[in-house]
Formats: C-alpha cells, sequence, structure tokens
C-alpha cells in the first residue's frame, strides 16, 4: 500500500488544434514541438514535476499516436513512479456506454474512476496548449487558504484583447461573482487560463450534474462552471503574473518562439530553478561551419550550420547549408534547408527539407504573415512559396 | 549478441593527472557533451549488449553521477543492465590480492564473480582511454567464425606528435590473424599496432585464466596470462581501420577535441547510422547566440550562452562566452563562465573554471595552457 495522494492532475490533450493548420494535421496540438527540443506538452508535464504533484492523468484522443509514445512511461519529466506517475487515458468502451469525449469536462467526468483510486483531495485540471512556468503548489496553497471549492488560475490581459478570453469578474477577496466568456464588453481584465483546482467532491458531484444533463457540450467554461457559480459555490481567482502563452494560432506560435530570444527574454529556458524537461533524441554536439553567421539564435543538438542564422529558433538535428539564409524563422527538428535558399518569417515543420535556392516566405516587414510548411514536406529547387501561405505537401507536378 | 560488457574505468588514470586529479579515466569529459566512458558503453549497447560491468577502483564518484543506473544508455534493466564493481578486497586468505588492484589482471581477479555470474558466453572488454566508434558485432562475428578463444581489437596509432604517458601493448599476427605475440612498449615515435583493450574472450575461458593467475600470484594480463598461451589457444585480432584515437597526455587530450572539428572525424564519430554515441541527459535548453554572437568552425553543447566571438574551440555544456570575448582554439569544459573581453587562445579549462572580465590567457597548440576544475582566473 503507498500513501494517498492530495491532489491528482488530470491533463487535457485532446485538442486539435486547427488554427494551427498544417502544423497539427498529424499530430495533436499538445505534441507540437516547440522551442528546438521541446513539445508543448512539456510545459505543463514539467510544471507538475517542478511543483511537486505526481500523479498525471493525461487525456488524449485527437491524432494521439505521437502523443503516446512521446509520454511513454513519464520517465524524462521523472513521472515514472511505482504509484502515480503519468498515466495516458484515451476515451474507452464501456459496459453500458461508449463515447468520445465530448467536451473538457465531460472527459474528466469518463475517468472519476482514475481519479478516485487515488483518493485525492483536490484535482488539479490543466490543458496542454499553453506555454508557461508556474508554481501549482501556490495555487493548491491558495486554494485550501481561501476554503474554495474551485479555484481559477487568471492573468491580466489588455483591455482590448479581453474579448477573446473567458474573462472573471472579482471581487476585493479575489472570489469570482461573474465568469463570462469571451465578452463584447469585458468589465475585468481577469482571462482565465484553463487552470482550474476543484475540492474533489464538489468535482465529482457537478460532472455528475453535468453529464445527467444532455443539452449540456460538457464543457467546464460553457457549462460547469457557470452552473458551479449559479449555485453558489466558493469560487476564486488567483493571479498568475509571469510569462504565459496561449499558441493556438500561428502567429502567437511563432510570437513564442520569438520571445525565447534576446538579452533578458520573456521566456527563459535556460532557467536552473524551473528546468523544462524533454524526452532526449541522442544527437552530435553543434557543429558551426567557418563561414557561418548566427546572430540572436536559438540552436540545439545535432545542429550543422554553415550558412546565416538570425533571430531565429532552430530545432534538433537542422542541417543549413551554405549560402542559406535563415531569417525570423522557426525550424522544428530535422529540417534542411540548401545552400542559397532563403527562409524567412516562417514556421518549416519537422523533417522539412528546402531544396537549394527554393524561396520561402518575405521580409518580415513586407509578409502579410508567417509562411508554414507542413511536417516532412519537400520543397523543390528554386521553388517559391509566398508569404503567409500554409502548405502541407507539394505535388510533384507543381514541381516542375 | 553474446556477450557480457566489462569496462575497466581507471586503468589509464596517470596517463592525463590534469584531468584525472579528482575523477576517472572514465569520467573525464570529451568532445561538448560527453564522457570518456560513453564510447565504451555505446559500442556495447549498440551491439546489443545488455550486461555490463564497470570496474572501479578511486575516484568514481564522477563516475557514479555520470552513469546513474544506466537508464540513458537503456542499460536500466531488471535483468542485466549495468553494474558498478566497486573495488574488491579479500578479507581471508584467498588467491586474490588483499590490496586495491593494480594491474588489469589483478581487476579481473576482483571480479570473477561477476564474470561467474554472467550467463552470456562471451565477455567483452574496453578500457576508457579512446575515441573510436567500434562496430562489436563484426568483431564477434568474427570471433565466432574463428572459434577464438581471445579476440583482440588493434588499431594502428602514430606516435610523436604529442607527449605519451602510459605504455601500450603492442600485438603482432601472421597473415590468418593469428597473434604471434606481445610486448609492452612505451612509443617514442612512429606507427604501432597496438591493442585498443578492447578484447572479446569466451568467458569460461577468460575465467580459467584468472583463476589460474591468481594461484600464480601473475599481475600482467597480456605477458603473463595471455602470452604463454600464444600458438596453444586460439588468439585473434581483428583489425580496427577507422577512426582511432588514444588519449594518454593533455596534449593528446587536446589535439583529439581539436580533431573533432575535422568534419571526416566527426562524421567517423558521431554520424554512423544505427551506432549513436550514448550520454547522460542534463536537460540543458538549447544554446543561445545573442545579437553580437559571432561563432566560426566550433562544436557547441546544449545550455551555452554565447554574446562574444568563438573560433575553432569546443565548447562544452552550460558555458557562458561574455561580451566583446575571443576564443580561439580552446576547449572550454562544462559550466566554465566567462567574462567580458576575455582573450583565451589555446586553452582547456576544466569543469566550473571562471575567468574574470578583461583577462588574456595564451597557450599553444602543442602545449595547451590548463585551467584547474573550479578555479577562478
Amino acid at each position: 500500500m503507498f500513501k494517498k495522494k492530495e491532489c491528482v492532475v488530470m491533463l487535457l490533450a485532446g485538442g486539435q488544434g486547427s488554427r494551427l493548420y498544417a502544423l497539427t494535421h498529424k499530430v495533436a496540438k499538445p505534441a507540437v514541438p516547440f522551442g528546438g527540443k521541446y513539445r508543448i506538452i512539456d510545459f505543463p508535464l514539467s510544471n507538475c514535476i517542478n511543483s511537486g504533484l505526481d500523479t498525471v492523468g493525461v487525456l488524449t484522443q485527437y491524432q494521439p499516436l505521437m502523443l503516446n509514445e512521446y509520454i511513454g512511461n513519464g520517465f524524462p519529466w521523472d513521472l515514472d513512479r511505482a504509484y502515480g506517475g503519468v498515466s495516458i487515458l484515451p476515451p474507452y468502451q464501456g459496459k453500458t456506454s461508449s463515447d468520445w469525449y465530448k467536451g473538457t469536462a465531460n472527459a474528466i467526468y469518463q475517468n472519476i474512476e482514475f481519479i478516485d483510486r487515488y483518493d485525492p483531495e483536490y484535482v488539479l485540471i490543466l490543458s496542454g496548449d499553453h506555454i508557461y512556468k508556474m508554481d501549482y503548489s501556490g495555487m493548491l496553497a491558495y486554494h485550501k487558504q481561501k476554503e474554495a471549492d474551485c479555484t481559477i488560475a487568471v492573468i491580466d490581459v489588455p483591455l482590448e484583447e479581453a474579448s477573446r478570453f473567458g474573462i472573471m469578474s472579482t471581487n476585493e477577496d479575489g472570489s469570482i461573482y461573474r465568469f463570462t466568456e469571451k465578452p463584447s464588453q469585458p468589465d475585468s481584465t481577469k482571462a482565465s487560463m484553463g487552470i482550474y483546482v476543484f475540492t474533489k467532491e464538489k468535482l465529482v458531484k457537478y460532472l455528475e450534474k453535468d453529464a445527467a444533463d444532455t443539452s449540456s457540450s460538457g464543457d467546464f467554461g460553457k457549462n460547469v462552471i457557470p452552473s458551479m457559480l449559479a449555485a453558489g459555490e466558493r469560487m476564486y481567482a488567483y493571479s498568475f503574473d509571469g510569462y504565459w502563452k496561449d499558441v493556438g494560432t500561428v502567429s502567437s506560435l511563432w510570437e513564442a518562439h520569438m520571445d525565447m530570444l534576446g538579452e533578458n527574454p520573456a521566456l527563459n529556458l535556460d532557467d536552473e530553478s524551473w528546468r523544462i524537461y524533454s524526452r532526449h533524441e541522442n544527437l552530435a554536439p553543434q557543429r558551426i561551419g567557418p563561414n557561418a553567421v548566427i546572430q540572436n539564435a536559438s540552436i540545439t543538438e545535432g545542429c550543422e550550420i554553415r550558412g546565416t542564422v538570425i533571430d531565429s529558433v532552430i530545432g534538433m538535428g537542422v542541417r543549413i547549408m551554405e549560402g542559406a539564409y535563415v531569417k525570423d524563422a522557426v525550424l522544428m527538428s530535422g529540417v534542411t534547408v540548401g545552400r542559397g535558399a532563403r527562409v524567412e518569417y516562417a514556421i518549416l515543420d519537422t523533417d522539412v527539407s528546402v531544396g537549394d535556392g527554393a524561396s520561402i516566405g518575405r521580409p518580415r516587414g513586407e509578409a502579410s504573415g508567417v509562411t508554414v510548411v507542413g511536417m516532412a514536406t519537400r520543397v523543390p529547387s528554386d521553388y517559391v512559396i509566398g508569404d503567409g501561405e500554409m502548405i502541407s505537401e507539394i505535388k510533384e507536378s507543381r514541381a516542375e | 549478441m553474446n556477450a557480457a560488457g566489462l569496462i575497466f574505468s581507471n586503468i589509464h588514470d596517470g596517463a592525463i593527472r590534469e584531468l584525472t586529479g579528482s575523477r576517472t579515466m572514465a569520467s573525464v569529459p570529451f568532445g561538448c557533451r560527453y564522457r570518456l566512458i560513453d564510447f565504451a558503453l555505446s559500442h556495447m549497447v549498440n551491439s546489443g549488449i545488455t550486461r555490463v560491468g564497470v570496474v572501479t577502483h578511486n575516484n568514481y564518484q564522477s563516475l557514479f553521477d555520470h552513469i546513474g543506473n544506466g537508464k540513458d544508455w537503456d542499460l536500466a534493466r531488471r535483468s542485466g543492465g549495468l553494474k558498478i564493481l566497486p573495488p574488491f578486497i579479500a578479507s581471508f586468505s584467498s588467491p586474490i590480492p588483499d590490496k586495491l588492484y593494480t594491474t588489469r589482471l589483478e581487476a579481473l581477479m576482483g571480479v570473477l564473480s561477476f564474470l561467474k555470474n554472467c550467463k552470456e558466453d562471451n565477455v567483452v572488454l574496453s578500457d576508457c582511454d579512446a575515441i573510436c566508434n567500434v562496430d562489436l558485432s563484426r568483431v564477434f562475428a568474427q570471433h565466432r567464425e574463428t572459434d577464438a578463444d581471445v579476440t583482440v581489437v588493434t588499431a594502428d596509432v602514430e606516435f610523436g606528435k604529442y607527449e605519451f604517458n602510459a605504455n601500450v601493448v603492442r600485438v603482432t599476427s601472421d597473415d590468418e590473424g593469428q597473434i604471434l605475440g606481445f610486448t609492452k612498449i612505451r612509443p617514442k615515435s612512429g606507427t604501432e599496432c597496438l591493442s585498443t583493450n578492447i578484447l572479446i574472450a569466451k568467458r569460461t575461458y577468460l575465467i580459467h585464466l584468472v583463476e589460474y593467475a591468481a594461484t600464480k600470484r601473475q599481475t600482467d594480463f597480456y605477458l603473463d596470462a595471455l602470452l604463454p598461451n600464444v600458438g596453444r589457444d586460439r588468439f585473434f585480432v581483428y583489425h580496427h581501420k577507422k577512426y582511432y584515437a588514444l588519449i594518454g597526455s593533455l596534449e593528446g587530450y587536446y589535439a583529439c577535441n581539436m580533431e573533432l572539428l575535422d568534419p571526416r572525424v566527426n562524421r567517423d564519430l558521431f554520424c554512423v547510422p544505427n551506432f549513436p554515441i550514448y550520454t547522460r541527459v542534463r536537460n540543458s535548453a538549447p544554446t543561445k547566440y545573442t545579437a553580437c554572437a559571432e561563432v566560426k568552425n566550433s562544436l557547441v553543447a546544449d545550455g551555452c550562452v554565447i554574446e562574444g566571438r568563438v573560433e575553432n574551440s569546443i565548447l562544452f555544456r552550460g558555458v557562458r562566452v561574455g561580451r566583446g570575448s575571443v576564443i580561439r582554439n580552446s576547449v572550454v569544459l562544462q559550466d566554465t563562465v566567462i567574462g567580458s573581453n576575455v582573450s583565451l587562445n589555446c586553452v582547456i579549462t576544466d569543469k566550473g573554471v571562471r575567468i574574470y572580465d578583461r583577462r588574456v590567457l595564451s597557450g599553444h597548440e602543442t602545449l595547451p595552457f590548463f585551467i584547474a576544475k573550479g578555479t577562478s582566473v
């Protein structure tokens, strides 16, 4: 027998991330690579272990193959435990009913048994689509101190952007009196980060109630939170003021990468006190060629840089040949940029190969948007891909 | 591969005293992110060996730290896996020496119980003083084909360019690869065909050799245990023709690191398909090059922050190079912090060295300037 767990984490990782277009054709959003050697899900997983939370259920649904393989037994995050650790929770067939996860709350509802096994007092709900470093233990302590039934992490956003988020209106003591999803006239700038601590009993009660309501879409933001508020439960907002970025769109994903660069980066990954762990590949050190020019860039293992890299984030095992020019770009693992090719203001997904002399995107000042090239696309020599295009394959006929 | 592995972590510690003052030869850092033992371990793992014993002598804390439970080499196994073999000193009257071993043969006497407990039919022995990428499965195939008792991997090594502070074993063989003799030499110049100390032996044969040696109080593996049996037992050579570098002095260590900048050497070592060199994962962030960085012809590990100029150098994990600093022809070990406007040329900084602003340090290609672990300049 092991000691029971005080808090179990449920990480929602089933999101499709359709606004990332070509980047999520083959993988779920949490499995999208980030920052050269990470995937988005490394952030919540690392936050968990750094916060002392070692029991995590990962709820998968959309394109789970990569995610399952990546998480494995959880060893890279120190989540391979004798009791607890990481478990992958896909939708399953039950005795009386079987269903896909209808919504975020419904996904948790279908896995109440998993939570029960550890008999926790609290359940922490996370989503796998944000880039941030956060100590959840502070939030849990706040939840206990307020004797709350539900605590929602919030971050201050500019008033003009508030209408894109779920907005919490709070009293002076932090208690929430109103929650509005994407309000047209926001009266507060406290946006929900999609991170909830529930007292388990209350969570179970409201999830059961929600499941019984056939008209509900089984979603925390739309159904469960409003219904708890309406019932007058103790709901509190926990303010977070660190770096947090929803990387749900191509431009926000690009911006988050750029936040890694510069003298005092907004997103500092070189932080001994709060490491972000990831599953490593065994690659050789970076080889920097005699004519390389590298300015303001983040480069990782296995790369071979012979050309020019400016203001860019370069993933594992990327090869940039002589005379190639890469600026304002995010190159994911295994990308090759041929001789004399140009890549500007673009995101190239895993294993894209850019032929000699090809040109992708336009200089940032002139471009209409970030150019995206999807996984393993082969861009022929001297081929041109314009600004803002989203390419997931190039047909041979076009390659002429 | 039907073999267990046995790695000697300390045998050549005397060769580079500067780096082995506080660590074993096996845990000497090399090539941005590796330790010397990574090569021996990776050869074994890549050839399908799943049981490896690591023989230790002294100063093995850094080694334990590095290899942990062997997970990073996929050697954390329920059956077999990585086993650290601390020194064995016989407490009662026993043929095994009652003091800490001083030779390979005595070390083998101390790990007899490991050898006896293995289930594999063969044992691969390896040292930690060489940089190479050997396909052991080929050596093994030959070992089986020739039905050898012992197969010794040999390589041609050129001497004279750098100081060399260790004894080596010259191997002579006939056209069929049958070994004719072993000679212990201290080479000064010329090219010699040497034993790499990587060898495959039939396990029962090796146990028999070692047990016999113990009763006879023999001390030298090649001269006492193997040599008298040459011609009688089946000893063969396997000649390794790819890159092989033996580290026998600080100058040699420096040169060997520098050779990694040669794309051909780099390919031979690190880019062999299906033969990666594994090492301990440190979870460093990617390396950051700031707007004023200027890096040419160098190898760089993860976790560095580079604000200055780096040329023809090897930067290990977590190195900081401050603004306006110029690092040339240097080997900068992990967590070295270099301030601003520093100039380094032909310098080796050991782990955790701190170099304050405006220092100018220089050695020469043939005599690199060494700064000991944790020193502040």
